[in-house]
């Protein structure tokens, strides 16, 4: 038996232990690992009534995985050109969303870090608790605010600034203020974290040598803060791009989310296979992108974890 | 480096809400001095530090430097560099980024500022450590790079927050020798804040003693050594022995007081007191232990002190007798240690003679806490 589980079992004793220990296994093999390995397994498989599966067509296969690439098998085009836009159009979305929110909550978390008092706590409970509303109702709240005659256009026409209603919606404005207020916690959190323990007299020592504003953020506070900035845009990527909630109620009627296709996929066309072999793509695109970003910013797995 | 940039106070005042942490500071810090503010904790020298550095602006009076009112100009615009108490170095930048960090906000470039870091690394004696990161330094190796971070900007003041409270107590010794001998190669003014006094009397030119927020003396440390303004000043500067009583006669520049528990003693007022004490003032006087010598048993007179001893212990350079003394206060006495014999007097009475110059008198007044 290695030395922390011996610890472990000396620790908590050996019912108690064995216990936890059966818990945590069976969250992270039984609920995590294993239905994860099974849609692998499906995204392999063809599409079959259930009476033929097991039988002779059931076998390894690349067809779900081609059907993104090159569409239907005799379509009219060489390239599955719909769900690859929607695919890139996604991904590029989600970084668009993420570095919205950066920018955003970047602010917001350095002046949480480095103020002192009670009203510190009075702010992070007014961002916290509208997230115990459910990401519909938000959803749709966001839709009375950006709908056609939703309180925006209700205001800007009444006021004389536009002559016409502005279709927030069909161009997406709706659907990226939803996704970015939809993870901006996500994104506070980490980054708030790190920034709150950053010493104060870094910054006097900065600006006591004489630099402006911008440049102790650079210089001294976004370099010291990159582990929960990328902790955040990590989380806020992943989820923006795995995100359906957002996109099904405030997105416009021309542009899919990569998720609502695998929906779609799953849901519609009772196609599980189609639909894990789409969600695999997603999942492994997102992880080579963030693994790819983190190497481009020199940032280490263990301070994801921070 | 520009040298010789004075810095004055003028009535200067700063409150927090009710709190008033700077009551009235007059100063005139000359150009290239090394000026202490020596105090206990919670005195409102951090707090001039920073009215001088630009962090905080005064409520009340002016902070000039080289004769400019540094009013509504910011910390990153004086001609100050201040080094922290912690140090605050960048942990992520190598020791040259951080030494030259002013001078990339000037613009230069890499390669200047990398030679500009040899020569301050060469100067700190800390040649070809210019690659590592801060954490892979010692603690008086980070200090120096502190300290070469701040002359880098080429202040005309440098100002210094307790800097060596965080190191051992042999390279604190030693960090007062180097930095003293910085400041004369640099010449520029120095103001420095401690509340060992130890530091401040070995380093500085000038000290100004300061006590809840008042600035009871400013003097050069061998007159606030010998010659204190105040009950504080005189208790808080070293190790001192308080005599209470009462004066009943002033004869010039010396009086006769009658003490609470040691009889009618003669004391020198001290020079800011002289003319300002008057027969029946309650006054305290203050005898340091090195200035006591043990008399012959059984003369008296007004500088004669019999008391009983407490115990005595052999410090080595000195052998130090505890007495008892004046409200529920020992007094001590160190002898040198010039390899006479030392008797054991424990439970004796003995009887301590001192001379009048050695015996100062002041108001009676707050002491410093122990």
């Amino acid at each position: 038996m290695p030395g922390f589980l011996k610890e472990f079992f000396s620790r908590n004793g050996i019912g108690m232990g064995a216990a936890i220990l059966g818990l945590v296994l069976f969250w992270t093999i039984g609920l995590i690992i294993l239905p994860q390995l099974s849609m692998l397994d499906f995204s392999f498989r063809p599409n079959l009534p259930p009476p033929e599966i097991g039988g002779p067509k059931d076998v390894y296969t690349l067809e779900n995985y081609k059907y993104l690439i090159y569409g239907p098998e005799g379509g009219s085009q060489s390239y599955n050109a719909v769900d690859l836009r929607v695919f890139f159009r996604t991904l590029l979305a989600a970084v668009c969303v993420t570095i919205f929110n950066l920018i955003l909550c970047y602010p917001i978390a350095y002046y949480l870090g480095q103020s002192k008092g009670n009203h510190i706590r009075i702010f992070a409970i007014m961002l916290i608790i509208p997230y115990w509303i459910n990401e519909i109702l938000r959803a749709f709240a966001l839709r009375i605010i950006f709908g056609e005659t939703g309180v925006l256009n209700t205001l800007f026409v009444g006021l004389g600034i536009w002559d016409t209603p502005f279709d927030f919606i069909r161009n997406d404005i709706a659907l990226y203020a939803g996704l970015g207020y939809a993870y901006i916690l996500l994104m506070i959190f980490p980054m708030y974290n790190v920034i709150e323990s950053l010493d104060k007299n870094q910054i006097e020592a900065a600006r006591d040598l004489g630099a402006p504003w911008w440049r102790i953020h650079w210089r001294v506070v976004i370099p010291y803060a990159k582990p929960g900035i990328s902790s955040g845009c990590t989380m806020v990527f992943m989820l923006s791009a795995g995100a359906l909630a957002a996109p099904q109620i405030l997105g416009g009627p021309s542009s899919l989310w990569f998720t609502q296709l695998i929906y779609q996929q799953f849901n519609d066309n009772n196609d599980w296979p189609q639909g894990a072999a789409y969600a695999i793509v997603l999942l492994v695109t997102c992880i080579l992108f963030v693994l790819a970003m983190m190497r481009l910013f020199k940032v280490n797995m263990g301070d994801i974890g921070k | 480096m520009s040298a010789g940039v004075g810095v004055d106070l003028e009535n200067l005042w700063i409150r927090f809400g009710d709190f008033v942490a700077v009551r009235d500071a007059n100063v005139n810090i000359n150009g290239g001095d090394f000026f202490s503010f020596l105090g206990p904790s919670g005195c409102g020298k951090t707090t001039i530090l920073r009215a001088v550095s630009g962090f905080l602006e005064p409520s009340e009076g002016k902070v000039l430097i080289g004769g400019k009112d540094m009013r509504g100009i910011g910390p990153n615009k004086r001609p100050t560099a201040l080094i922290f108490q912690n140090l605050a170095l960048f942990p992520l930048m190598k020791v040259w980024e951080n030494i030259t960090f002013s001078l990339e906000i000037s613009g230069a470039s890499a390669k200047e500022r990398r030679k500009r870091a040899d020569e301050l690394l060469d100067m700190i004696a800390l040649p070809d450590q210019g690659d590592k990161l801060p954490s892979e330094l010692s603690g008086g190796q980070r200090q120096r790079v502190a300290i070469a971070r701040a002359l880098c900007a080429e202040p005309d003041v440098l100002l210094l927050d307790e800097p060596l409270s965080a190191l051992d107590l042999k390279l604190r010794q030693h960090m007062r020798t180097e930095l003293r001998e910085i400041q004369k190669r640099v010449g520029i003014t120095f103001i420095y804040i401690t509340h060992d006094q130890g530091e401040a009397l070995t380093m500085s030119d000038n000290i100004a003693v300061m006590r809840a927020g008042v600035i009871d003396q400013i003097a050069d440390g061998k007159t606030i050594y010998n010659d204190p303004n105040t009950a504080f000043a005189a208790s808080f500067v070293g190790e001192n022995n308080v005599f209470r009583g009462k004066i009943k006669q002033i004869m010039g520049n010396e009086a006769l007081i009658s003490t609470n528990r040691s009889g009618e003693l003669v004391a020198r007022i001290s020079t800011a007191n002289q003319g300002k004490l008057a027969v029946g003032d309650d006054a305290m006087m203050f005898i340091r232990p090195e200035a006591f010598a043990i008399a012959a048993d059984g003369v008296s007179g007004d500088h004669f002190v019999t008391a009983r001893v407490n115990h005595e212990e052999f410090e080595g350079n000195v052998f130090n007798i505890f007495t008892e003394g004046d409200g529920g206060k020992e007094i001590k006495v160190s002898l040198p240690n010039l390899g006479q014999s030392f008797d054991d007097h424990t439970g004796q009475n003995i009887t301590l003679e001192y001379e009048t110059r050695n015996a100062v008198l002041v108001p009676a007044g707050e002491l410093a806490a122990e």
